[in-house]
């Protein structure tokens, strides 16, 4: 008998016919029409008039027929919420057979259902079920709990189902252990604050227990969970990599790579020189290279995970470079990953072996594949001094062949080449010169350009070159409108003479024929600094340039230890933090690899250095997002626009503008100053005193160039949330918007990124707040210059100020927005943290800050407990004063620091807090104390904020 | 977990579809055959992320399986998955196909139903869940209390993989030694990059709930044991062993037991399964050797020889051996002269393949060819794509050797001594290249 007839049946009255059939009195004609309901629901078709009568079919004791209409109710129980009711009592009813099969598949069935109705119906047998004699059937109810709980968690607590799951840890049959385990996870991550899984040396050791003897993928749930605990010390950290090393033999990968993961997480907590750490790194090479012998899905997902596991610890898989050679018939997603492996694992040692594969790889046809070979033979010039002198060689061979991708991608290689080793290869700039007319690619077209004005004395046509450039230069992308624009200036400098001319026209061109912002604000600061001071000028666009890293694409070491903590997961395969795909409250916790033994004191910066790169000392990663004043000495490539920081409306900047465009041309070596004040001082700061802006965390852009003038330092470590997306594309018709609010100099902001994911151009872009609790309000109008077009982002900067209407909104912090544009209005509301309203005054004097304790009435005082916070007091006290939370006396009793402080809201309330850091204990105890004692929730949440970022 | 499960045809026409999460709507079945089954270039990746919904999917001849969720999956365990589900399949109804999923999709959902449960995969060994989940849909329901709660007990027991009560009248098992030889060598015949990954796969057929332990020349043990006598038997013994990069084993091996006493221990399923995977790289006995010589004669021809050697003992035979010769997209014509075998050019596959059926050890066979080229204004060069190989021989090319497979069954009335035992050693190429 054959099923796929159930597929074919297409005519109309379908549906009157079937529902004749289900009514049939014949069974085996019942179950051939339950049959075709299926299939057609399968393919697409709404079979949902049919509900009634399907429904019927359920009380039956032919069991396949049972299964067929169950999986009809999980699909349209939804849209058809009275008619499911009918089904809770043959749910009921089965949960009470003798059959244990039967049990299971009603307990599991009616957790899909998702119906509020009859949700409630389904609690008690499903705590008959948590409890019944058959591990078959509480497995399936352990499960069931998570099901439940997605449905409505309230009623999961209120009806103390989560006790129950928690005993089921403790349950003799292994496979009901791991499904507890798996639930508890899930729901556990729901309620990041919850103790829900209290793991604790004896929970886990029953978890060790059952991981040897539950099925493959019960290892796999209770590994990963095991994952999420932090051992007290470096002897627990031990005795659990020991119980958990046999797992690295499991034929399943996945229990190999849960295991690995654990491994690699307590291994933070072993002294490095005991002797079972050398013995743990040595056992975790070999599985990691058996994965690269499964099918390819699992290599990539493997792969994925070895170049983080390689960017932590490099020493586990240094001698392995042979198995990541390519093979002729891996699939191109593998081959890619395996090269970017190979990169990373390159070293004086191997430095031969590798270059000679790379030379193959080069020839392959995939393009991407071979546009990545030809650029890791660069990385490994940049990496392995030794061998640099080949790598040119190699690449001037290639080059040599003439086929253009493989061109370009030489060139944009040599050019960091020269950055690494300046004055050694440039005797290959001629041959580079002779290919610059099949250059057609913006990388590529950047990076001559770059190279023709970084050695411009040496190249006599070099205005020539330049020249020609400029000719189409509105058809150029912004990044090689940037380049020429610097490469132009850089000549200028070197040979003022006969170059007069040039500059002028690519300044104008810059400034006055075009709409990019970052263009035209790089060229006024050309023009300004030309103008101003010559001599200044050349010391800063001629500066000598940082050094070059010889790593790239290093993972920022705290998102590599958090992805450290994901392996595994989808987290590890993407490289980012599940934050970034994962909708709502799931996965936005963020995790960390435990901090080292014996180190207690510095546990809040984990020797990331050390252990990141293969040296000592931190590897510089280029950084990747540009820093405006980076971009001005050309140290980057890429354009601003798509990754960098939105330039702030800097009135100052503004009004040099209008100068510059009413002086005309003639003002550009006229010497007339003109400008804000806010100009004038800031470029006249000493060159020498900019590199060191490089070390500001959160990149200011233009504004990091007035303080450095005007002697304002940014306070370090202030910690901005990262932008999340407010306005998903789907709810406003694709106007994506994601943003974050940060305070800066006592300047609120609200920093968006506006993306157009629809069809069409947007534009017209404008933006107002609803009433809220602090007055926020538009300083000025949203400036998007530009229309947006599809698929196009636009960073856009919104000052605030904080004079606007009032109400009270639930929760404090909330803030409604509207945003139009030419297709509609759309609303949206968003959280801001609390510190962008604390004022830069907000330190009280220690008297004043006594008696005001004392004035205000203990009613107001309210507690809260700080988790898992791994930083002392100083440390602590450091990272909140850079959100205007002040310390203002700090005082230690019996082994306690009390740390006071103060802090004061823009709308004059002040709030004043009591902090308990016991060293050694990761659990803060926060007392707050105000006038208007409802802010001290948001206040709390800032302050556990702060502290775990 | 996973959110959903669907299997398309190579058309993209759904065949089956099973949502376990809320957050997967219908809409992710179709945005998975838009933006991959139809998207016009080559997949280059197994993962993908569409409209914030990730896709793993893998492939089974012309059927599309695809797993689906909204959140931070354990990737690893989804694939596994995916693979054991095709497994499962194929245990049930042979090929994976559109007329067989089409023909059992009624038995599919039902595996669907209990393999995954709110997307977390529960028992999915085929020898547990043959005993209630049947194509008749019958069985099931006939089950005595006694039955029910042993197809339980087994399901989510211990020993999940095997029942009790099993019983042969000759008690049998079969052992086989599989290998797959890789072997990347340079023009030049240095190695590149060589390694042996094994596999044993065992057929039982024992009665009871028989202990069993596997030995063989593992390095380890050996010289453990060679410690306890002279050192001149050590280092004899030595020559014999062979050096593990690693090994995993089938989920009914006690790995703690491994990981202490380095010996494998195993309550065995009933039937067919693998019990270890291994992988070595040293001292692998390669059993060709491909000697290439390639020579452009001007730029319409191309002269190719190609010398393979045989290097095992002479009593033994190889088998299946065939050299596939890459040839350029533009030729247009070839002549080939051997001394053993058939050669044949394949324009649709460009390459020459010549077959030769049998070859004793330490002998050595010969293929020139000339190419004629069409002559082209293509400046891209050709590639050169390595020359590959096929074979069997008769022995392990890791040099592993099965010392003793030992059944002891105190409840019953069999000995190891009963049990009928059979050893075989396969050595097929993998992935056996040289470069020309």
């Amino acid at each position: 008998m054959t099923d796929s007839k159930y597929f074919t049946t297409t005519k109309k009255g379908e549906i009157f016919e079937l529902k004749a059939e289900l009514n049939s009195d014949k069974k085996e004609k019942k179950k051939e029409a339950v049959k075709k309901v299926i299939a057609s629901m399968t393919v697409g078709k709404d079979v949902s008039a049919l509900f009634p009568d399907v429904v019927n079919c359920m009380q039956t004791d032919n069991l396949e027929l049972k299964k067929l209409v169950y999986l009809y109710l999980m699909n349209y129980a939804k849209s058809q919420p009275d008619m499911a009711i009918m089904a809770v009592n043959t749910f009921v009813k089965d949960c009470e057979d003798p059959n244990p099969l039967i049990r299971a598949l009603a307990v599991r069935t009616m957790g899909c259902i998702r119906v509020d109705k009859i949700t409630e119906y389904l609690c008690e047998p499903l705590r008959k079920c948590l409890k019944d004699e058959d591990p078959y059937v509480r497995k399936t109810a352990a499960v069931c709990v998570a099901k439940l709980h997605d449905i409505n968690a309230q009623l999961v607590e209120d009806q103390g189902f989560l006790d129950t799951l928690k005993d089921l840890i403790s349950d003799s049959n292994p496979m009901v252990v791991a499904n507890a385990v798996a639930a508890l996870s899930e729901i556990a991550e729901s309620h990041p604050n919850s103790n829900l899984l209290d793991l604790n040396p004896q929970t886990i050791n029953k978890l060790l227990t059952a991981l040897n003897e539950c099925t493959e993928w019960g290892q796999i749930f209770i590994l990963d969970c095991l994952a999420n605990y932090t051992p007290r010390d470096d002897r627990e950290s031990q005795s659990i990599c020991e119980r958990v090393t046999p797992r690295l033999s499991h034929a399943n990968s996945a229990v190999v790579l849960s295991a690995v993961k654990v491994l690699m997480k307590f291994m933070e907590m072993l002294p490095k020189d005991l002797d079972y750490y050398g013995t743990l790194l040595k056992k975790l090479a070999p599985p990691l290279v058996t994965l690269l012998s499964a099918e390819p899905e699992l290599q990539y997902v493997a792969l994925r995970n070895i170049n983080l596991i390689v960017q932590r610890r490099p020493e586990i898989l240094k001698h392995e470079m042979k198995v990541f050679f390519v093979k002729y018939n891996d699939p191109i997603y593998v081959k890619l990953e395996k090269l970017d492996i190979m990169i990373r694992l390159a070293s004086q040692a191997n430095i031969a072996q590798v270059l000679a594969e790379l030379k193959e790889y080069a020839t392959e046809v995939d393009v991407d594949f071979v546009r990545k070979a030809v650029r890791a033979i660069g990385r490994c010039a940049i990496k392995v001094e030794q061998s640099a002198e080949r790598c040119v060689s190699t690449l001037l061979d290639l080059i040599q062949t003439k086929v253009n991708y493989v061109v370009q991608e030489a060139i944009v290689v040599i050019k960091d080449i020269f950055r690494k080793y300046p004055n050694k290869y440039e005797s290959v700039i001629a041959t580079l010169c002779e290919n610059l007319d099949s250059l057609d690619e913006p990388e590529a077209r950047a990076a001559m350009i770059w190279i023709v004005g970084e050695y411009a004395e040496r190249i006599d046509n070099a205005d020539e070159l330049l020249e020609s450039f400029l000719e189409g230069f509105h058809d150029e992308s912004t990044q090689v409108q940037l380049q020429l624009l610097t490469a132009i200036v850089k000549l200028f400098l070197k040979k003022p003479t006969e170059t007069q001319e040039l500059v002028q026209q690519v300044l104008s061109l810059a400034t006055q024929d075009s709409d990019n912002p970052d263009l035209r604000d790089r060229g006024y600061i050309y023009w300004r600094l030309l103008s101003t001071d010559p001599v200044a000028a050349k010391e800063v666009v001629l500066a000598e340039k940082p050094l070059i890293s010889e790593e790239t694409d290093l993972i920022e070491p705290t998102l590599l230890e958090e992805l450290i903590c994901h392996i595994g997961t989808l987290a590890s395969v993407y490289h980012k933090p599940p934050s970034a795909f994962v909708e709502g409250s799931r996965g936005v916790q963020h995790k960390r690899l435990p901090g080292s033994a014996g180190s207690g004191e510095s546990v809040e910066s984990p020797d990331t250095g050390s252990a990141a790169g293969v040296s000592e000392a931190p590897p510089a990663v280029i950084p990747s997002q540009g820093d405006l004043l980076e971009d001005l000495l050309n140290l980057d490539l890429t354009p601003p626009t798509t990754t960098g920081p939105p330039p702030p409306a800097s009135s100052g900047m503004q009004m040099g503008a209008m100068d510059l465009l009413g002086g005309g041309l003639d003002s550009l070596l006229g010497g007339d100053l003109g400008g804000g004040p806010a100009m004038g001082t800031g470029f006249g700061a000493p060159p020498a005193a900019m590199p060191a802006s490089f070390n500001v965390p959160v990149s200011g852009g233009l504004d990091d160039l007035f303080d450095l003038g005007g002697g304002v330092g940014m306070p370090m470590g202030v910690f901005n949330p990262p932008k999340t997306v407010w306005l998903p594309a789907m709810k406003a018709k694709g106007l994506e918007i994601s943003g974050t609010f940060v305070r800066r100099a006592g300047v609120i902001q609200m920093e968006m990124t506006l993306t157009n994911k629809a069809m069409s151009v947007m534009t017209d872009f404008a933006i107002q707040f609803n009433r809220n609790s602090f007055g926020l309000a538009p300083a000025g109008p949203l400036q998007v210059l530009t229309p947006l077009s599809p698929n196009q982002s636009i960073e856009a900067a919104l000052p605030l100020s904080t004079v606007g209407p009032v109400m009270k909104m639930e929760p404090l912090n909330n803030l409604q927005v509207a945003v139009k544009n030419n297709i509609d209005v759309f609303y949206f509301s968003c959280q801001y943290p609390i510190s962008m309203l604390f004022a830069e005054d907000g330190k009280m004097e220690r008297q004043v800050f006594l008696a005001t304790w004392k004035d205000i009435p203990n009613d107001n005082e309210s507690q809260f407990q700080i988790k898992d916070c791994h930083l002392n007091s100083d440390a602590a006290s450091n990272k909140l004063q850079g959100s205007n939370i002040f310390t203002i006396a700090k005082r230690t009793v019996e082994g306690q620091d009390m740390l006071y402080q103060s802090m004061k809201l823009t709308n004059g309330i002040w709030v004043l807090a009591e902090l308990r850091v016991q060293a050694g204990n990761p659990n803060y105890t926060i007392s707050l104390k105000c006038r208007a004692p409802e802010v001290s929730q948001c206040v709390f949440q800032n302050y556990e904020m702060v502290l775990k970022n | 977990m996973i959110g959903g499960l669907f299997i398309y045809n190579h058309k993209g026409e759904v065949l089956i579809s099973r949502v376990y999460r809320d957050d997967i709507g219908r809409n992710a079945v179709d945005a998975f055959r838009v933006n991959v089954i139809h998207a016009r270039q080559q997949v280059r990746s197994p993962v993908s992320n569409i409209a914030r919904t990730s896709f793993f999917h893998v492939k089974r001849s012309n059927i599309w399986l695809a797993a689906v969720t909204k959140q931070n999956v354990n990737a690893t365990m989804v694939f596994e998955f995916l693979y054991k589900m095709c497994d499962v399949m194929a245990a049930y109804f042979g090929k994976i196909s559109e007329e067989n999923v089409k023909n059992n999709f009624v038995l599919i959902y039902e595996l669907l139903d209990e393999i995954l449960d709110f997307g977390y995969p529960q028992n999915s060994e085929t020898g547990a869940l043959k005993t209630f989940i049947t194509q008749q849909g019958i069985k099931s329901q006939h089950h005595s209390k006694e039955e029910q709660s042993q197809i339980t007990s087994q399901v989510t027991g211990q020993i999940g993989w095997r029942r009790e009560g099993i019983k042969y009248r000759r008690n049998e098992l079969f052992l086989d030694v599989l290998e797959s030889v890789n072997l990347l060598m340079s023009p030049q015949g240095q190695v590149l990059s060589a390694h042996v990954s094994g596999r044993v796969v065992m057929k039982s057929y024992l009665s009871g709930m028989p202990e069993c332990k596997f030995g063989m020349n593992d390095k380890i043990v050996i010289d453990k044991q060679g410690k306890t006598g002279s050192t001149e038997d050590g280092a004899k013994s030595g020559k014999q062993s062979i050096a593990i990069d690693d090994c995993t084993f089938h989920q009914c091996v006690r790995l703690s037991k491994f990981d202490s006493e380095r010996s494998i221990s195993f309550i065995p399923p009933d039937g067919d399964y693998e019990l270890m995977r291994y992988r070595t790289t040293k001292d692998i006995i390669l059993p060709f050797r491909v000697i290439p010589l390639v020579r452009e004669v001007g730029r319409t021809k191309l002269e190719v020889k190609v010398v393979i050697k045989s290097n095992f003992k002479s009593s033994l035979l190889a088998q299946k051996i065939e050299v596939r010769i890459p040839t350029p997209l533009n030729t247009s014509g070839v002549q080939l002269i051997c001394m053993k075998g058939k050669a044949k050019y394949k324009a649709s596959e460009n390459a020459i393949v010549w077959k030769v059926k049998r070859m004793a050890g330490m002998k050595e066979s010969q293929i020139s060819a000339e190419i004629e080229l069409l002559p082209t204004n293509d400046k891209k060069k050709w590639a050169r794509p390595p020359i590959s190989m096929n074979f069997e021989v008769p022995f392990a090319p890791s040099g592993l050797k099965v010392r003793y497979l030992k059944v002891f069954e105190p409840k019953l009335n069999y000995s190891d001594h009963d049990v009928i035992k059979w050893v075989r050693y396969i050595g097929r190429s993998g992935i056996y290249e040289t470069r020309c």
